[in-house]
This record gives C-alpha cells, structure tokens and sequence, in this order.
C-alpha cells in the first residue's frame, strides 16, 4: 500500500523512499528508525539498497515520571516541544537541548545532541541512565552507561546504527524559574569573540555566538556573544512566559536572496541591529533556545537546491586563532553563509562517535551550489590539519577519506557494531557514503 | 485520534478512562495521560472491544465505576479500508460495515442510557465527511458511516432537551495510523488540530463539528453537486 516519497534532512536533499509511520514501536520492521528529521545531512535518510525508514514520531508517550527525583522515560517519539509544553511549566528542564525543540528523544540520543551549555554539562546522552532497544537479532533489551556498556556507547552518538532506540530514560533538571537571564555582548573581530567566549566559561553554563562570517580584515569575526543563566525567583516574574506566535516561511525561495551581496547585507543589518556594546536582561526560554523555531520551514529560505550545515570543532590543542585561520580559509573561497555560530566545548563523551571535543564549534549555513563538494573538501583539509572533526547530524557532503582520518575513534565503534549487527541490518544512506556499508 | 483527545482532556483537568483493544498498549498510554494530566486527574484503563457488543455494558460500567462518574463519552474508534480493498474481501466489508455501523450504535445506545440516568451528558462521535455524500472511493465507507451520521442526528434531536448533547464530528482526511498510505489530499488535518476543535465544539455543545473546519465548505460544495457530475467525479 505505501508508495515512496522523497524523504529528506533539513537541508532538503531528498531521496526516494518509503516511510512508515507506526504508533508502537516494538513491532516495526528491522529498519532505520528517523525522528523529525532535523539532521541536516543524510543521517535519517533510507540507503538506496534498503529504502524503507521508520518514523517514530507517532511513538510519542511518556512510559513513567517520576516528580520526586525528575526521572523521565518516554518512547523515542517522545519530542523536546511537547516535554517543554508538559514540563515546562512544572519547573523541569531537559539538561541539554539543541538549538530546536523539534527533536524527538531517539535522535538527541543518536546523535548525542550538544547544546550552549556543553563546556559545563557534556552532551545529552551523558545524562542518559537507560535505553530500551531492539537489535538486529530482534531481541529487546535494556542498556545504560552501566549495563551493556558498549553497545550504549555506541548507541549514543551512533546514529541509530546500533539498533533501534525504543524507549529512553534520563533526568530532567529543576529549574528556579522558567526564565533566561541573558547578557549579550557586541564583539568586533574573532580574537577578541575567542577571549571573551573563553573568560564567560566559567562564570556562565550558556554561551553562544553568532558572527558574519563575510566580513574581512579587521572586521573579521565581528558579532554578539550570548551568555545566559536561569533567572532567580527573585529576579523574574511570576507569571510563565509566553511563546510567541509562530510564522511559516511561505514560499521557496529564488536564488537572488541568497546572493552574496544580500547575504552581506543582512549579516550587516543584524551586526548593527545590536547597537549596544552590552544587554542585560531577562529573556524567555523560546527565544532564548530556539530563535529559529519561531519560523516553520525556514530551511525552505535556502530555495529549491537545499543546503548544508558545515560542523566542526577545533580543539584546543590547534592552539591560537584557530578559528581566524579557519575563517580565513573560508572568506577566501567566498562561502556565503546567514548563520555562523561559534560554541565553546567542555571534554569529550566516552560514547565513541560523539561529536564534541574540548575547544570550539563553528557551524554554518551552506546553500547548495556547484561548488558545494569543493568548499566542504578545502574545509575539511583544513579541519583535519587543525586535528578536528565534523558532526554527523549536519553532514551530507564530506568525503569517507576524510571522515575516517578525523575521526579515530571509528574503528572501535565499527567493532561494537560489527558484534551486535554483523550484517548492517541498520544503515542509512550516510553509513553508506561514509562507512561503505 | 483517541490520544490527541485524550491528552487534551487530562492536560486542562479533566479524569478520563480509555478504553480499547488491547490491555498492555491501554495501560502505557494511562500511563502517559497520567503523567502528562494536571495535578489529581484520574485516568483508568477499560479493555473494550467494539467488535464484541456483548462487553460494551460491562466497559461502560467499569469505566463509570473508575472514574465515580461519566458526563462525556467520545468514540474515536472505528475501522476504515480502501473500497478496492473492501469489493475484493466481503468478510472485511462485512466486519466494517458492522463495526462502524451497528456496533458503534449498540455502544452509543448504552451509553445514551448512562448519561441519560445522570440527566446531563455529552455523546461526542466520529463519524466522517464520507457519509456526507456518495462518492465512488468510499461507497461501503461512505454507507456506514451515513447511517451513523443520520443516527446521531436523531438521537440529538430527540434526547437534546432531556439534556443529552449528541455532537457528530465530520473529520476531513486526518492523518493518523489509520489513513497510513494513502495519498494526502488537500486540508488534511493533524490529529492534535482535529482534537483542539472538537473539544471546542463538545465545550460548546455544537451538534456537528467538521474538523478541519474547512471541511464544512468542501462538504457544502460536494453536497451541491448534481448527480450527473458526482457519476462522472473520481473523487
């Protein structure tokens, strides 16, 4: 009965595919399972040789909560927007979110998701305490860090290669009040962004930054750095923040928009929109979190050829002006890019692909053009030289050559694969670009 | 369907009981709605089966019994196949015709009774935009769930002033488990949009309630439609 439809990221790459969307998990096909599909790149998207896919959104209840402890178990369907709705209000929190509520619990797992607080609280899948799986030889069975250590080492992070997430157990955290204090700070180049992200780590659990990443010469690097806490009672009010209305990006749109000199423009408008050298204030925690998620479909602004997302971290062994000589490699290619945010790392997780690493992380928006392969190439040589990695949720262009040289970590997590899923049962067109599956 | 609805009820205060097929799946999704439900919501779990007329009393009773009383009763369940499919398999026609017709008056009857005992109630009911006009893909569809249309609007007229509300809701394509795999038409809806106005319409007492409501101006228009042209319509 079901047909295939184009499935894709959130770069809106599309391949052929069939997708199922089941209410129960425990009896869907020994396939890859998806969430809401905000991996940027190919990481949820069904391998040509085995084209069907799992949708676990509809998988989406709580199994147990516990209000003493915080303790919360859900199916992997289970979504960050509809835990903010239900416990929000109730003073609890996710210890780490990315910057949208629309995950589901599976995919913050899979791709051990990180958020503004990672020099401080590591990657969610640190605060998982157990994982209900079904592994390739159909059996159902339980993992955390302390029982079938390896498999949930490489189940976080691992992209749902492992096996199939079915369930998904970790603390939520008592907040004092659901609002955001924040202190935003104009920066005017890179060094200067890199000190001051670095001097607000200890005395901040949330940074972030944006840059314009199209400004060159002395201006290079200038942007805002973010640094936020949660309120004290005594300095928010009482009443729950209200979200705001939410808008849907109307059309797809034509290339003209995502020209350079419109792209600079409007990095110009929103470096000079800051005109303070520093705010200070309170903030919801929608805006605060998610500032995109204000705006549905806003991947359709990148128009009909979709884009990437562009990943890395440098570690701190890459030494000073890391991030200059990165940007450097980049202006000089002249990638155009509305987004380019700069986070600070704390340590790396045990789980074997997960991404962060002490030092800092630059993402940014790539649209899709001809060139697309080669900027990714020339970025990737240079991340490699520096001794950094990409991220695997966002990426759908880099080269397996490349992947296997950065990430050393992957033939240990080849071998707890290998053991629990000899066959590659599970693999998804990004195992197979990167892995050979 | 059930469980948009049902999170809807408990999450602004309102006890409920589920009641379904299968007792294990029943118990997580009490679990769920309990979990999610304001403080001192009460949520029970009733295994019911709209294929077995015979347990629909007892369901009723336990489900009356866990929750010290009933004053809405929703029916979301009921079984739905492709007219391809139904032609091909007179036993499935038969057993969804049953289920959606004659059993799910039969649970509506003793339902009636119960609230009516209570002299206040709402009886809220799917039914669907398919018994609104004859259309070539749902014919066997399209029957049973006229009949249920026509009888929820008697029972409505009949028992409104003894203080019955009977509300027939009419969803458009709603996309759920059950239209899995089907092709997605025009102003298909999301089961959480769906449940947010039917709630509306049971809070208002509304006798029928399209959901989308864009689908009360669809209907309208197929509704108009002269017979020569729905002969030759593929929709």
């Amino acid at each position: 009965m079901t047909q295939r439809n184009p499935i894709s990221g959130w770069g809106r790459q599309f391949v052929e595919g069939e997708e199922l969307q089941p209410e129960t998990l425990e009896g869907a096909p020994a396939v890859l399972f998806r969430g809401l599909g905000r991996s940027y790149g190919d990481s949820s998207l069904p391998a040509a040789s085995s084209p069907t896919v799992v949708t676990t959104t509809r998988a989406n209840r709580i199994i147990a909560f516990d209000p003493a402890t915080g303790v919360l178990r859900a199916e992997s369907g289970f979504s960050l927007a509809d835990m903010n709705r239900t416990f929000l209000p109730r003073g609890w929190f996710t210890p780490v979110t990315p910057g949208t509520a629309y995950v589901t619990l599976g995919g913050m797992v899979a791709a051990d998701v990180h958020g503004k607080n990672h020099h401080v609280d590591g990657c969610f899948g640190s605060h998982v305490r157990r994982l209900k799986m079904r592994v390739a030889d159909g059996r159902i069975l339980e993992c955390g860090p302390d029982l079938e250590r390896e498999l949930f080492l490489a189940t976080v992070g691992g992209m749902g290669l492992t096996g199939q997430i079915l369930e998904v157990e970790f603390g939520l955290r008592r907040i004092p009040t659901p609002w955001i204090w924040q202190e935003s700070e104009k920066v005017s180049d890179i060094d200067e962004y890199i000190a001051k992200l670095k001097e607000a780590a200890p005395r901040w659990p949330m940074t972030v930054g944006w840059i314009d990443c199209l400004a060159k010469g002395a201006n290079m690097g200038r942007g805002f750095l973010m640094k936020g806490r949660w309120a004290q009672a005594h300095e928010a009010p009482a009443r729950f923040p209200r979200e705001l209305p939410h808008f849907t990006f109307p059309f797809t749109a034509p290339e003209v928009m995502l020209s350079q000199p419109a792209v600079k423009a409007f990095n110009f408008a929103l470096y000079a929109s800051h005109f303070q050298k520093k705010k200070v204030g309170l903030v919801d925690p929608f805006r605060f979190f998610y500032p995109l998620d204000l705006i549905h479909d806003w991947n359709r602004m990148y128009g009909k050829r979709g884009f990437t997302q562009y990943q890395c971290v440098l570690p701190d062994s890459a030494g000073q002006g890391a991030a200059r000589r990165f940007l450097e490699v980049l202006t000089k290619r002249g990638g155009a890019s509305f987004l380019c945010v700069i986070k600070d790392c704390g340590p790396e997780s045990p789980a074997y692909l997960s991404f962060p690493r002490s030092g800092i992380s630059i993402a940014l928006d790539i649209a899709v053009r001809n060139d697309t392969q080669e900027l990714v190439d020339a970025l990737n040589e240079h991340v490699l030289g520096e001794g950094g990695r990409i991220y695997l949720a966002k990426d759908h262009f880099t080269r397996p050559e490349h992947f296997r040289a950065m990430e050393t970590r992957l033939p240990a997590f080849q071998a707890v694969r290998d053991r629990w899923d000899p066959h590659h049962t599970f693999k998804s067109a990004q195992s197979v670009r990167l892995f050979g599956d | 369907m059930g469980r948009s609805l049902a999170r809807k009820f408990v999450e602004r205060g309102d006890s409920v009981a589920v009641l379904g097929r299968d007792l294990e799946e029943l118990q997580k999704s009490q679990a769920d709605l309990q979990a999610r439900g304001s403080p001192g919501v009460r949520v029970v779990s009733v295994k019911c089966d709209l294929e077995a007329p015979e347990t629909f009393r007892a369901s009723l009773e336990q489900a009356e019994q866990g929750l010290e009383g009933l004053d809405t009763v929703v029916v979301t369940a009921g079984l739905f196949a492709t007219q391809e499919k139904l032609e091909q398999d007179p036993a499935l026609a038969h057993k969804v015709l049953t289920v959606d017709f004659a059993n799910t008056v039969v649970f509506c009857e003793e339902a009636r009774k119960k609230l009516l005992l209570h002299g206040k109630g709402t009886l809220c009911v799917f039914s669907s935009v398919a018994g609104d006009r004859a259309r070539k893909p749902v014919v066997l569809y399209g029957a049973a769930k006229a009949g249920l249309s026509a009888y929820l609007e008697g029972l409505d007229h009949k028992y409104r002033a003894q203080g019955l509300t009977t509300i027939c809701v009419k969803p458009g394509f709603v996309k759920t488990a059950m239209t899995a795999g089907l092709p997605v038409p025009p102003f298909a809806g999301d089961p959480d949009e769906v449940a947010q106005i039917v709630i509306e319409g049971i809070d208002a007492g509304t006798p029928v309630v399209y959901a989308p409501r864009i689908w009360q101006a669809v209907m309208t228009a197929i509704k108009a439609m002269p017979r020569f042209v729905m002969r030759r319509a593929k929709f």
